[in-house]
């Protein structure tokens, strides 16, 4: 008997012993850590490779080029956390842009079409979330399956042509053009955002069930938690915030083209998955998808100052995204 | 130890279809008592656990509670009376803590909008104080398996319970970290808790409980003080049966050829098994028995390249066997039958004709690699006559078939390459009598033409009434042999259980045993 419980007491101590530096190490090893460390890097050196990268104009340039679809990637990241995916993000993104326009153009108050618009977002969702909770179909397939559903309508509804909204009242458009004073209120509106997400999902009792569900839908049933629910909810969760990003967007270029987020669901799971969110869902953060979105950011307004050739960013961004996921796994593996 | 009874069951009976599970099943627990549960597969434990734990209702018959009459009709419920039930396979989430896993239930229902995870971690700590050292703050999928089991069995303490059933939880853990827990049933025990603890060996049932009860067939035949019985009568009145199917007749002397088809020496894989070496012979049959978890799959995929990390040598009729992947084992005529025959035996969905060829479909292609649907179909209806196939139509998918005709497809597809020798994994798993003393004869006509043949089964009859010598496997090493006259349940039975009682003396110094 003797010997066991000195092995045990001897492992408990060294449990008390390492808790700062475990803790230490815990943060070194996370994700976000790493995806800083590599942003800065790219700071660092692109401030020497261009005068023009580190000036104020461009970091607020940079900042709009994700700001909207940061909002949309909050999404993504909670659908993937609770084990699902969708791909009709940039076809929704634009219907709520659409949609919005024709209400507006056709006399209906923007405000009030704008809501209209969320909310019919927020029934695809309810569509998706129902094909998948009730059906039992795939969301991978669901969600193409929409895809192409939302941009038809889009074509329906604009006739293939953009709608021009210059007539917008100039208080409508302070959402997507006005500023707080230096700071662009999108920019504000997608802060306020990734903050108020990541602080619930790391802490309300609410969203940890999405993490339960994603990780083990079967151990979470065991658990009491109503996992079609939770599935449900994510799914329609990630549709609103598309409308809402609609929203915004339409503001910001007075305009709705039917043709508008082609390629968005790529760049908006990209983010996620870089930022730590895996397909197998039970894990990832905002702050993560977010530094994610960052990135691909950075890169692409790096490589624009650097005069390379517009054609190469999406083989160099598709490399990122493999040598982030193939690192991950690399390391998942050694852990194990 | 006080003798006060906390649950009664009274003559439980459950059927599933035409499968009479359990029959009148009377069973008593104590207060405070470790009552193991014995049984070969399909003896009734798990049905019986299932109904304490409200998964199942039973047909008929009565379950008391402290002299209650109890109705329990789901998990939830049974939660509620202080039944906690760790189940075989393990049921966390792998990407969250241990103390949210544990406190997950919890978490669910509480209502405040906050997770406060410094009380989750001290209450989990308060827990794991009296089971192990375990970090509430790990993920769960960097647990070790036993460390895994440790937080299914926290989750289940944490739900205050009263009576803990505890199905094969040593299963996963090794001989060490089992005795951890041995040590923490006996401190659960000694502070009340009734444990009911399911398990194939008899050292731990010896060791650690007692009371053990005895189930076959679907009834309780016995149920006694540990120490006032032996381990062997424990196997005896667990396979307390008479061997009543018709098998093919065995190799006689004269057909014994000693010429080897396959030797494998020093053989071992990381984790799984270790220094395995046998031979098989032209003609016989190999049985390999063992306990599941044993090594006995392992060992045979591990052979043909299909996993693990392997070392040692085989030979195939007297040439180095080397194999990089399962393509290199098939191409020397070497072929493995799964144990999964619906996961990775067929392809559900595709044709009798294609489920065939699958294994060489260059054989019926042209040269061009283009598959010629007549030879695919020819090859089929051959193997099929010979194999006494039924189908309607050879095109149709082999879901159309019944269990024992989709097992025939799966050997149909082995025979297809004209191996020389075929491992097959529970080949009558799940099929009916009539196609299974059908496989068997195959199997016997195999043989004499001279195929190695090397059959494994958790069916102890199946492996005495076929094969012509039987591998026991145990943890991974072969523990023994069994032929001719030594061919018994009770000598097989023991190979695979009893017999680590020398290991376990060997291991005694350690001082983790009472």
């Amino acid at each position: 008997m003797t010997s066991t419980e000195t092995t045990l007491n001897n492992e408990t101590n060294g449990f008390q012993n390492s808790g700062l530096s475990s803790k230490l190490r815990r943060i070194a090893g996370m994700r976000e850590t790493g995806l800083i460390l590599i942003i800065l890097a790219l700071f660092v050196v692109m401030s020497f490779a261009s005068p023009y990268f580190l000036t104020w104009v461009n970091m607020r340039a940079m900042t709009m080029a994700f700001a909207v679809e940061g909002i949309i990637v909050v999404g993504m990241t909670i659908l993937l956390i609770s084990g699902g995916i969708d791909l009709s993000v940039g076809s929704v993104v634009t219907f709520a842009m659409v949609l919005a326009g024709w209400l507006f153009l056709n006399g209906v108050d923007p405000w009030l079409a704008s809501a209209i618009a969320i909310a019919a977002c927020a029934g695809i969702g309810m569509a998706m979330g129902y094909c998948v909770t009730r059906i039992g179909l795939h969301h991978f397939i669901v969600s193409l399956a929409f895809m192409v559903i939302a941009r038809g309508a889009c074509l329906l509804i604009t006739q293939g042509r953009p709608l021009g909204l210059y007539t917008l009242p100039e208080e409508f458009k302070f959402i997507g053009q006005g500023s707080l004073g230096v700071i662009p209120f999108v920019i504000i509106v997608f802060v306020v955002v990734v903050v108020a997400f990541d602080f619930l999902l790391r802490r309300s009792t609410v969203f940890r069930k999405v993490f339960y569900t994603g990780s083990n839908e079967k151990a979470a049933a065991y658990s009491g938690i109503r996992t079609k629910k939770v599935i449900f909810l994510s799914t329609v969760l990630c549709s609103t915030l598309c409308g809402v990003g609609g929203v915004i967007y339409m503001a910001r270029f007075a305009s709705a083209p039917p043709t508008f987020g082609l390629g968005m669901e790529l760049n908006v799971i990209a983010a996620a998955v870089i930022g730590g969110a895996s397909l197998q869902g039970g894990t990832g953060t905002i702050f993560g998808a977010i530094l994610g979105a960052v990135l691909l950011s950075v890169v692409t307004s790096s490589l624009a100052l650097l005069d390379v050739s517009v054609y190469w960013q999406d083989i160099i961004r598709g490399s990122i995204l493999l040598a982030a996921v193939s690192f991950d796994h690399y390391l998942n593996k050694k852990k194990n | 130890m006080s003798s006060q009874t906390v649950l009664q069951i009274s003559k439980i009976s459950k059927s599933f279809g035409a499968t009479q599970a359990l029959n009148e099943v009377d069973f008593e627990l104590r207060t405070g008592e470790i009552h193991a549960l014995a049984g070969e597969n399909g003896a009734g434990k798990s049905t019986l656990m299932n109904i304490i734990d409200g998964i199942h209702q039973p047909d008929s018959g009565d379950i008391y509670i402290n002299g209650e009459k109890v109705m329990i009709s789901s998990p939830a419920e049974a939660q509620k009376m202080g039944i906690g039930f760790v189940h075989q396979e393990i049921a966390l989430c792998p990407d969250i803590t241990v103390a949210e896993n544990i406190f997950m239930a919890q978490t669910n229902a509480s209502t405040s909008f906050l997770m406060n995870y410094s009380d989750l971690d001290r209450r989990a700590r308060d827990v794991f104080a009296q089971l192990s050292p375990i970090d509430p703050g790990t993920l769960v999928k960097h647990l070790s398996i036993s460390n895994q089991q440790l937080v299914e069995i926290a989750k289940a303490l944490t739900l205050d319970c009263r009576i803990l059933i505890l199905d094969e939880p040593t299963a996963a853990l090794t001989e060490t970290e089992a005795q951890v827990l041995f040590r923490i049933m006996k401190s659960l025990a000694a502070s009340g808790i009734s444990i009911i603890y399911i398990s194939h060996r008899m050292v731990e049932i010896f060791d650690n409980c007692d009371r053990v009860s005895v189930f076959r067939d679907g009834e309780h035949i016995v149920t006694n003080n540990v120490s006032d019985i032996t381990p062997d009568d424990v196997v005896n009145s667990m396979v307390g049966r008479v061997i009543d199917e018709l098998y093919p007749p065995k190799q006689t002397t004269a057909e014994q050829s000693g010429e080897v088809i396959l030797k494998v020496e020093n053989f071992s894989e990381k984790t799984r098994f270790r220094d395995v070496s046998f031979e098989v012979y032209r003609g016989e049959i190999l049985g390999i028995s063992g306990l599941i978890g044993a090594g006995r799959s392992e060992i045979a995929k591990g052979i043909c390249g299909l996993e693990g990390d392997v070392t040692g040598d085989v030979w195939l009729e007297g040439q180095p066997l080397t194999v990089s992947s399962y393509r290199d084992c098939i191409d020397r005529g070497v072929v493995y039958l799964s144990e999964d025959r619906k996961g990775d035996g067929v392809f559900l969905d595709l044709s009798i004709a294609s489920n065939v060829s699958a294994l060489s479909v260059e054989q019926v292609s042209t040269r061009l690699g283009i598959v010629d649907a007549g030879l695919e179909t020819g090859q089929a209806r051959s193997l099929g006559e010979r194999l006494n196939l039924k189908y309607g139509d050879i095109a149709h998918p082999v879901s159309s078939l019944s269990g024992g005709n989709q097992q025939k497809v799966a050997i149909a597809k082995m025979l297809s390459v004209n191996p020389r020798l075929i491992f097959l994994d529970e080949p009558t798993r799940g099929v009916d009598v009539g196609a299974k003393s059908e496989i068997h004869r195959i199997l016997r006509d195999l043989a004499r033409d001279g195929v190695g043949i090397i059959v494994i089964s958790s069916e102890l009859p199946e492996l005495i009434g076929l094969c012509d010598r039987v591998l026991v496997i145990r943890e991974g090493i072969i523990s023994g042999e069994a032929s001719g006259e030594t061919m018994t349940e009770e000598n097989i039975m023991h190979l695979a259980s009893i017999a680590q009682h020398d290991v376990i003396a060997g291991q005694a110094e350690q001082g983790t045993r009472p």
